[in-house]
């Protein structure tokens, strides 16, 4: 057991610390109209290099390289500040979708914009009536000569504010069980009939959005994959589908410490980090947070030999939004009747905890709620039985709805 | 990035595993648990010497394999499968850890070829009563060469041949106690004994302070205990598999039931973090890092608490089967207790965790 790269390893980071050392440089010193045109351009400047999509083939302006020189490139990446996160999921999930399933003509319209920031992608799939059940699908398409009608809503979009184009599924035969009947397009998030509204969430932010669909017109062209078999295009997109790992909010074991030493909370009015009860919680803190670095290590070292990443990356998100919660809950307790103020100019470390508390709720939901990755975890890694369905031989149609 | 077992190392994991699917299914277990007058199973015992475990990380200048830790660590993690009841812990990672760390050139000399070879059973004679070791509370002493005090419990101390004491100066070698009485405990399957030794001869080992020089050796065990612990925690999550697989209630496999996927799910989750944790500690130990206190007790930490995790919920998921005695759940949940209070409580353990932090980050 070791940290060390491999040679061919240690040479590649060179080279990508050396490129990035220099392109970082010479992109800050550029003037950006704002986040998203400096994202843009950064953007471009990797595609140029071929280190925006480093496992895609150089045909379509990849990189030609291993996941393991991706993770490199991304380890290297993160010590820079610049922006990125506003393309992985359209060159993460949608672009993948298209590459997969569209036509040539298709494909080169849009692969190299997107690959060079030009443009922007969302990912069009949960509904009021569907986060965890993806395939309850009630947005409606009908056919209309060489074009589809849409009606319906779409909701937890994340980025669709500033976003040029989406995938979206769609139901397009409720006459048939529901995994049957759905059908995949791409389309220009700018077209008439779309209306685009910031979910404001109750954290005060607004990253997602509900898109609305009036009698929105979609030529068939459009279309990605066969007529009512669109499930099996989503569960392509999906599988394309990289879970952020990691703490997502930055209250962690050594925030808290830092605050632990900091605020006089412990015992005869000592510091926190004093009180014997805290420190058997941050210990517990410390060894999940260890957990799931050693357990990156490991997902690291099978790419690094060239496997398949086993399941043990899929433990990451439950683990990590739950610490988050509990160390934010448990920073913000300590505070004691101060803990209730969470303006940044007068809360501890500028009020990231109380913003942990916030924010926790959403990360334990998005992207998978915990209870559906255990659900994950139990059929798909342990092999127990899936649920008994009522759903999967009905009609569409005919499912008990609520409300 | 290599952060997994070798090619090698793995080999030898497979041949360990299939080596104690021979030699030590549970029935061996229940042997030494349903028989009060046996401390352990001797002829796995002499197996496990025959195939040279014992002196797996001993240099072969004393007899050993000369291996490094980490192969140590893959046969620790088949014996705490299989639930060895064998002096392998206390004999290895413990006295043979200790003599290796302080030992004389003849200590060393005299001592790990018969450990290598299964001749000597060793035990580490640390506690004197209930709480944990305080410096200022140890009454053990020695004068002029002579060990008087009281140890309690020792595991293995009642078929040992060689006796790691702590006193109060320090640590020492002792041969022979004067009295032994055999305990019972949580876990018949490993011997224990309350140990009185009455102006014995004994023999100075290293000339560190006791406590400290305890805490390296527990430093090192603890990685390897944590093997023990993953080992045994993966073998109840697949019990537990097992048996939610063939029970029917309701009409269908109790797997089916969410209360039951998501009690899983929760196992594996613990288990791999503990994986994870306790393959850092071995990288540590191997390559005799400066971090080794602290990912030692994390290791030590999330093992701990992946084991106990694993082992009662293992009995849960058997409903009223798995509270019998004859269902063999139990003998995890007993190791369980064995393993994570041998080396010092979790709490205990948590405690370090955080003095470690304070003192790397005050750095």
């Amino acid at each position: 057991m070791d940290f060390n790269d491999t040679p061919d390893e240690a040479a590649y980071r060179d080279r990508a610390r050396e490129w990035l050392a220099r392109n970082v440089a010479e992109h800050q010193a550029q003037d950006h109209a704002g986040d998203i045109a400096a994202a843009r351009a950064w953007q471009a400047r990797k595609a140029a290099a071929g280190y925006a999509q480093i496992t895609w083939p150089k045909e379509w302006g990849g990189g030609g390289g291993t996941p393991i020189q991706s993770v490199i490139f991304g380890q290297e990446e993160a010590k820079h500040p610049v922006q990125y996160g506003y393309f992985t999921i359209g060159l993460g999930m949608c672009i993948p979708t298209v590459m997969a399933f569209a036509d040539d003509a298709t494909k080169r319209r849009f692969v190299g914009p997107a690959l060079r920031g030009e443009t922007i992608w969302s990912q069009l799939f949960s509904e009021p009536a569907g986060g965890s059940d993806v395939a309850a699908i009630r947005t409606r398409a009908v056919r209309d000569g060489e074009d589809w009608i849409v009606n319906g809503q779409k909701v937890w979009t994340s980025g669709a504010h500033y976003s040029d184009y989406g995938i979206v599924l769609v139901r397009t035969n409720p006459d048939v069980p529901k995994h049957k009947g759905l059908t995949m397009f791409w389309l220009d998030l700018r077209a008439p009939g779309v209306e685009i509204r910031p979910i404001h969430q109750m954290s005060g932010g607004s990253n997602f959005n509900e898109v609305y669909f009036t009698d929105v017109r979609i030529p068939d062209s459009q279309r990605l994959g066969a007529v009512d078999d669109g499930w099996k295009v989503a569960l392509v997109t999906l599988m394309n589908e990289r879970l952020a790992v990691g703490g997502g909010g930055g209250a962690g074991p050594k925030e808290i410490l830092k605050l632990a030493r900091e605020i006089d909370a412990g015992p005869d009015g000592g510091k926190l980090l004093h009180d014997p009860a805290f420190r058997q919680r941050l210990a517990d803190w410390w060894v999940q947070s260890e957990g799931l670095r050693n357990t990156r290590m490991r997902t690291i070292t099978a790419l690094s030999r060239g496997q398949t990443p086993g399941p043990e990356s899929s433990i990451g998100k439950i683990i990590a939004a739950n610490q988050l919660q509990d160390i934010g809950n448990a920073a913000v307790e300590a505070e004691d009747q101060f803990g209730i103020i969470a303006d940044p100019a007068l809360a501890p470390l500028k009020g990231l905890f109380q913003s942990a508390v916030m924010n926790a709720p959403g990360l334990r939901i998005a992207g998978g709620t915990d209870e559906i990755l255990k659900n994950i975890i139990a059929e798909r890694v342990l092999g127990l039985p899936g649920e008994i369905r009522t759903d999967k031989e009905a009609a569409f149609r005919d499912l008990p709805a609520g409300r | 990035m290599n952060f997994d077992y070798s090619d090698e190392q793995k080999m030898l994991k497979d041949e360990a595993r299939r080596f104690l699917a021979a030699r030590c299914d549970t029935s061996v277990v229940r042997g030494v648990l349903d028989d009060a007058d046996r401390h352990y199973d001797a002829a796995l015992w002499r197996g496990v010497a025959e195939q040279g475990w014992l002196g797996a990380a001993i240099p072969e200048s004393y007899g050993g394999l000369g291996l490094g830790h980490v192969e140590l660590c893959a046969l620790a993690e088949e014996l705490g499968r299989a639930i060895a009841p064998i002096p392998f812990a206390s004999t290895v990672y413990f006295v043979a850890e200790a003599l290796m760390l302080f030992g004389s050139e003849a200590q060393k000399e005299t001592w790990l070829p018969r450990i290598a070879a299964g001749e000597a059973i060793g035990a580490f004679a640390t506690s004197e009563g209930p709480g944990a070791i305080r410096a200022d509370a140890i009454r053990t002493t020695v004068t002029g060469g002579r060990l008087t005090g009281t140890k309690i419990p020792v595991t293995d101390g009642n078929i040992a041949d060689l006796i790691v004491v702590l006193a109060r100066d320090g640590l020492y070698l002792v041969e022979a106690p004067a009295e032994v009485e055999v305990l019972t405990t949580l876990d018949p399957t490993r011997a224990a004994g309350k140990l009185t030794f009455s102006d014995v001869p004994a023999e100075r080992l290293g000339g560190e302070d006791g406590v400290a020089a305890m805490q390296q050796i527990f430093d090192r065990a603890a990685v390897l205990l944590a093997f023990e612990q993953l080992g045994g925690a993966d073998r109840a999550l697949e019990m537990a598999r097992a048996y939610a697989l063939e029970r029917f209630a309701f009409g269908r496999q109790i797997g089916g039931y969410q209360a039951i996927k998501h009690k899983l799910a929760d196992i594996y989750v613990r288990n791999e973090l503990a994986r994870s944790n306790a393959y850092y500690g071995a990288w540590a130990l191997n390559s005799g890092a400066a971090e080794l206190p602290l990912a030692a007790a994390t290791a030590r930490v999330a093992a701990s608490e992946a084991y106990w995790f694993a082992s009662k919920e293992n009995i849960q998921t058997h409903g009223g089967i798995g509270f019998t005695w004859e269902a063999d759940p139990q003998l995890h949940y007993r190791r369980s207790r064995q393993l994570s209070l041998v080396a010092g409580a979790p709490a205990i353990w948590r405690e370090r965790l955080v003095s470690q932090l304070e003192t790397r980050n005050a750095a």
